[in-house]
């Protein structure tokens, strides 16, 4: 029964979809004004029932409603009731609908927070976003319908997979989506824009704040997923350049060009051409990323099952909102070509470097990603490219952008005096140079050049980042002379300092062994003591395992214990490690149970992981920094005005 | 013609790209040579009679499925379950290959575990695993009642499994 | 700077940026390419010396031998017409099993011995690396054609 409720609830939700697509946007033509409101009605509406129906999903887990064919395949009688909403998600159907239902979300919110905005151009972007919806809901309900039935019902599930099974990755994907949908805003935005020719700054400034959102959810989201796949899945290792994590890798960093981009076209009116076709290739990534993820083109252990059939309604899909997009840009790009100019020396100049270099960066991850395909069908060889390519290819754009990125801070805008420029980075460079010397050398021990380039070049963001802080401190005398915008951008790119750290040290000098251990002896790896106290069977709620207690020793004197274990999942039979982590800001220590090497001893692999929790911490304060600029005055005002207004009209007559 | 057009000209190459990539291959599909072709005779003795023999020629007359599974086969254990719901719902005969293993072991396991099949062959070397093409266990034929196979499946059965590729298969009067 | 110039410059650093890709691509398929070999091609002579590459296939039932307590273990891959014996040592991956696909990266060393410096297993029951299942499905025509034949079974067909 509830199952039929929510398959009709999407049905549902797809008319109105129908209506919010195509009513405003022949009413935003017409200058309709009742054609046009229908958009926001459609849209809540389409909203209601994209929630009936995930509810829906939602209570055939809790209820263990094995009729369902989705619930079968990932969930089971046992499974902890925390997973079993976890699941709702887990897989190709269940995501598409949590895909469908953050959409009609997103579009909502901008129905709501869009009272600035003219009613013809809020009219099409809500249209916009309602035809992107009705591609969404056709897919499911066409090829990819999560309420499919299993007739007779099974008596059990086949348990969601163990890996799934985890806190981290159950919030991973929602965060994840919350940003890639998200991306679909900056490009209804620019789509309505090139539809109606209206493309001033007013433009750029309307959709900064939603692409900012985006981004910074989309932040949370990878890096998330890193985090996950360091403690349940890597053994240690915290980035692979799989394709599901390049899937989602590159609408970020054309998603962060955007951003900047919007900052040139806001303050300047320049740019216009650059932020278009950034806004629509960051949402087409998105679209590709889904593509490869779900369509079985490219075999990776996280993508989901495979199904050419749906590979290639979503390749048509993404072809069809593409292509469009793209001929609108071919035809609107020519007119935009603004008189401002800008000196050789100037914030404009960093920024343009910085979208060249961002999409040089992501053009060589898509061909990372997709060349093995290409040779493949070119030649029948079968190669892997992976992070040894990749890591170095990454870099060679990344290096400069880095170096930039801290120069470009304190230039402004226009043209910037030469000398005074020079004054102002003069010290910081110098104390970049000697951090990024004595930074390895004191603390690790060792130096080389691509840890003093790596400790450098954080050191030089984290300073240049705070200068800008310090200097209006010091300008305003005291007052809060800093805008949350440019404080969100200080913020943000103090983040992306401490990743750069992180990542710099934890790959120069992180300690990877594998050992045999029995229960009572200890080995030495990275100057700590690892000694097995104890090994034992536990009993979870739908695993059963064998853990080891493991003291870990400084000098003898014990530091933690960690307690790894091999599980063994009841209904799949996978086996499963969980690591043992002592975990902490300054270091990690890993500890991951192998297998029984028989005579006793079990095989463990040891990790020693300094400073890798800056790699994530500094993804969560970008994300802060991005919070912090959208929550500036001039959004917080835009609301505020809106509110005003009608009071005043009404005092007015007088 | 003007620059902006270039985007455009590179994602409909990459478009293009992407749609010969789909048809390349389905990475999961693995044509069997046997579908669509009789079953290979042969004769074994059974797991639990090593006197009894069991051949193809108890297979015809209906719908059945051989299961080619090991004592070794962790994945084996997983569809275990679901053979013996199947065996229990009397929808269709299951016949057993037990493949390059060991006859104790295998009979203990059944015991232990339960035994959905119909009853097992014994295939000690492999050999008759090798005239079926299996490569691994699990896999299940379905055979119709002629003696052709139908399908195979590689990896554990599941009810989805079962429902989307066994039963929508007899459904429509064999092979597609 | 006037809008003709800025045109230029970021004309200029897109050429920089594609030439840079370029040549790293270029490269790339030069040095980090990791080719894989099937197991009948590995047998028959047919692989990359002096550098690594990965094989695959699935792990021959009752090969897996580990000396008691030591991380060393050896075992062997097959096609199901051939077979190549692997050594590694180090912790295996969680769904590494006999009768299991496996990826191995690694080298063949002088004695015929592949010895890898990593392994990849099924990471669920569904999934078995797309040049495994091809090999295998490949090889398995041979390996009929052979049995009826009354042939041997592996190096009897280099066409591959």
């Amino acid at each position: 029964m509830i199952p039929e409720i929510g398959q009709f609830a999407l049905i549902l939700a797809l008319s109105l979809a129908v209506c919010q697509g195509v009513l405003p946007l022949v009413g935003a033509h017409r200058g309709d004004e009742a054609m046009m409101a229908v958009g926001r009605t459609a849209a809540t509406g389409h909203l209601v029932f994209a929630a009936v129906a995930f509810a829906c999903l939602t209570w055939a887990f809790l209820t263990d409603d094995f009729s369902v064919l989705y619930v079968v395949n990932h969930s089971q009688l046992s499974l902890p009731t925390v997973y079993k909403i976890s699941a709702v998600w887990g897989a190709h159907e269940g995501s598409l609908l949590l895909w469908i239902l953050l959409l009609a979300g997103w579009t909502v919110a901008v129905s709501r927070f869009s009272g600035g905005l003219p009613p013809a151009f809020a009219a099409r972007v809500i249209g916009i976003l309602g035809l992107l919806s009705v591609g969404f809901l056709l897919f499911a309900l066409l090829t990819s319908n999560p309420f499919e039935r299993l007739v007779p019902a099974a008596v059990d599930g086949g348990d969601l997979n163990p890996l799934l099974q985890d806190p981290g990755l159950a919030i991973h994907p929602p965060l994840l989506y919350i940003g890639y949908v998200g991306f679909s805003v900056a490009f209804a935005f620019a789509i309505a824009a090139m539809i109606s020719g209206d493309l001033d700054r007013t433009w750029a400034k309307w959709t900064r704040p939603w692409t900012t959102v985006a981004w910074l959810f989309l932040t949370l989201g990878i890096a998330l997923g890193s985090w996950w796949a360091y403690y349940e899945l890597g053994w240690g290792g915290w980035w692979f350049w799989d394709a599901v994590e390049n899937a989602s890798f590159m609408p970020w960093l054309i998603g962060t060009a955007l951003i900047h981009s919007l900052a040139v076209t806001e303050k300047r009116g320049l740019f216009k051409s650059w932020t278009l076709l950034l806004a629509i290739t960051a949402f087409s990534l998105s679209l590709l990323g889904t593509f490869l993820v779900r369509s079985g083109i490219i075999v990776s252990v996280h993508a989901f099952a495979a199904d050419p059939t749906r590979g290639r309604f979503i390749l048509a899909f993404l072809a069809i909102v593409v292509i469009g997009a793209l001929i609108l840009y071919a035809w609107r790009a020519p007119s935009l070509d603004s008189d401002a100019g800008f000196g050789l020396l100037s914030r404009e100049t960093f920024l343009l470097l910085n979208n060249v270099l961002l999409v040089v960066a992501t053009a060589l991850v898509l061909i990372g990603t997709l060349s093995p395909l290409v040779i493949e069908m070119a030649t029948g060889g079968k190669i892997s490219i992976g992070p040894p390519w990749f890591n170095v290819a990454f870099l060679v754009p990344m290096i400069p952008l880095v170096l930039l990125l801290g120069m470009g801070m304190q230039t402004a805008w226009r043209t910037q005096d030469t000398a005074a420029w020079v004054r102002i980075l003069r010290i910081p460079a110098m104390l970049a140079l000697v951090l990024g010397i004595a930074i390895p050398w004191l603390v690790y021990g060792r130096v080389s050049v691509l840890l003093v380039v790596g400790c450098g070049a954080a050191a030089w963001i984290v300073i240049t980042s705070l200068l800008p802080i310090l200097r209006s401190l010091r300008r305003e005398k005291g007052a809060a002379g800093i805008t949350r915008s440019a404080l969100g951008m200080s913020v943000a790119h103090l983040g992306m300092g401490l990743f750069v750290l992180g990542v710099t040290v934890v790959s120069a000098f992180g300690v990877e062994s594998d050992r045999a251990l029995r229960v009572g002896e200890s080995i030495e790896v990275a100057g700590y003591e690892f000694q097995m106290r104890e090994l034992r069977n536990v009993q979870g709620p739908n695993f059963s395992a064998i853990e080891a207690e493991i003291a870990i020793l400084d000098d003898g004197r014990q530091v933690a214990t960690v307690l790894p274990q091999k599980r063994q999942y009841l209904v799949q039979r996978s086996p499963m490690t969980e690591a043992g982590i002592r975990a902490g800001l300054d270091k990690d220590l890993f500890v991951a149970l192998g297998d029984p090497l028989g005579d006793e001893a079990w095989s463990v692999r040891i990790q020693y992981k300094p400073l890798i929790r800056f790699i994530w911490l500094g993804a969560l304060v970008m994300a802060l920094g991005g919070l912090i600029a959208i929550s500036d005055r001039r959004y917080r005002s835009g609301v505020r005005a809106k509110a005003v207004a009608p009071v005043k009209a009404q005092e007015s007559p007088a | 013609m003007n620059r902006y057009v270039w985007p455009l000209i590179g994602v409909a190459v990459l478009i293009v790209f992407l749609n010969m990539g789909l048809n390349h291959g389905d990475p999961k599909a693995l044509p069997s040579p046997f579908i669509g072709k009789a079953a290979p005779e042969f004769e074994l003795p059974t797991l639990k009679n090593p006197e009894v023999t069991i051949g193809k020629q108890n297979l015809l007359g209906q719908y059945s499925i051989v299961n080619v599974w090991a004592t070794w086969c962790v994945m084996c254990k997983v569809e275990h379950g679901f053979l013996l719901d199947l065996a229990a719902s009397r929808t269709i005969p299951i016949y057993g290959i037990n493949w390059r293993d060991s006859r104790p072991d295998a009979i203990r396991w059944l015991n232990d575990l339960g035994d959905p099949y119909v009853a097992s062959a014994y295939d000690e070397d492999g050999r008759v695993g090798i005239d079926w093409g299996v490569y691994g266990a699990p896999e299940t034929f379905l055979i119709d009642p002629e003696g052709t196979v139908i399908y195979k499946h590689l990896g554990p059965l599941d009810p989805v499994v079962w429902q989307r590729e066994f039963v929508a298969r007899m459904n429509s009067g064999g092979a597609d | 700077m006037k809008p003709r110039q800025q045109r230029m410059l970021a004309v200029g650093l897109a050429a920089l940026g594609i030439a840079i890709a370029a040549g790293l691509t270029l490269r790339a398929f030069q040095d980090n390419m990791m080719f894989f070999v099937e197991i009948s091609d590995v047998a028959a002579g047919n692989y990359p010396k002096e550098r690594n590459f990965r094989i695959g296939g699935l792990v021959v039932g009752g090969s897996v031998q580990r000396e008691e307590g030591s991380l060393d273990v050896s075992f062997e891959v097959t096609d199901t017409a051939c077979v190549v014996p692997v050594v590694y040592n180090g912790v295996l991956p969680d769904l590494f099993r006999e009768g299991q696909g496996v990826v191995a990266h690694g080298r063949l060393d002088d004695t015929g011995v592949f010895r890898a410096d990593k392994i990849l297993a099924k990471h669920d029951e569904e999934y078995m690396a797309p040049e495994v299942a091809e090999s295998l499905s490949k090889h398995q025509q041979d390996v009929v054609d052979a049995a009826v034949a009354g042939a041997a079974e592996c190096g009897g067909n280099n066409d591959s």
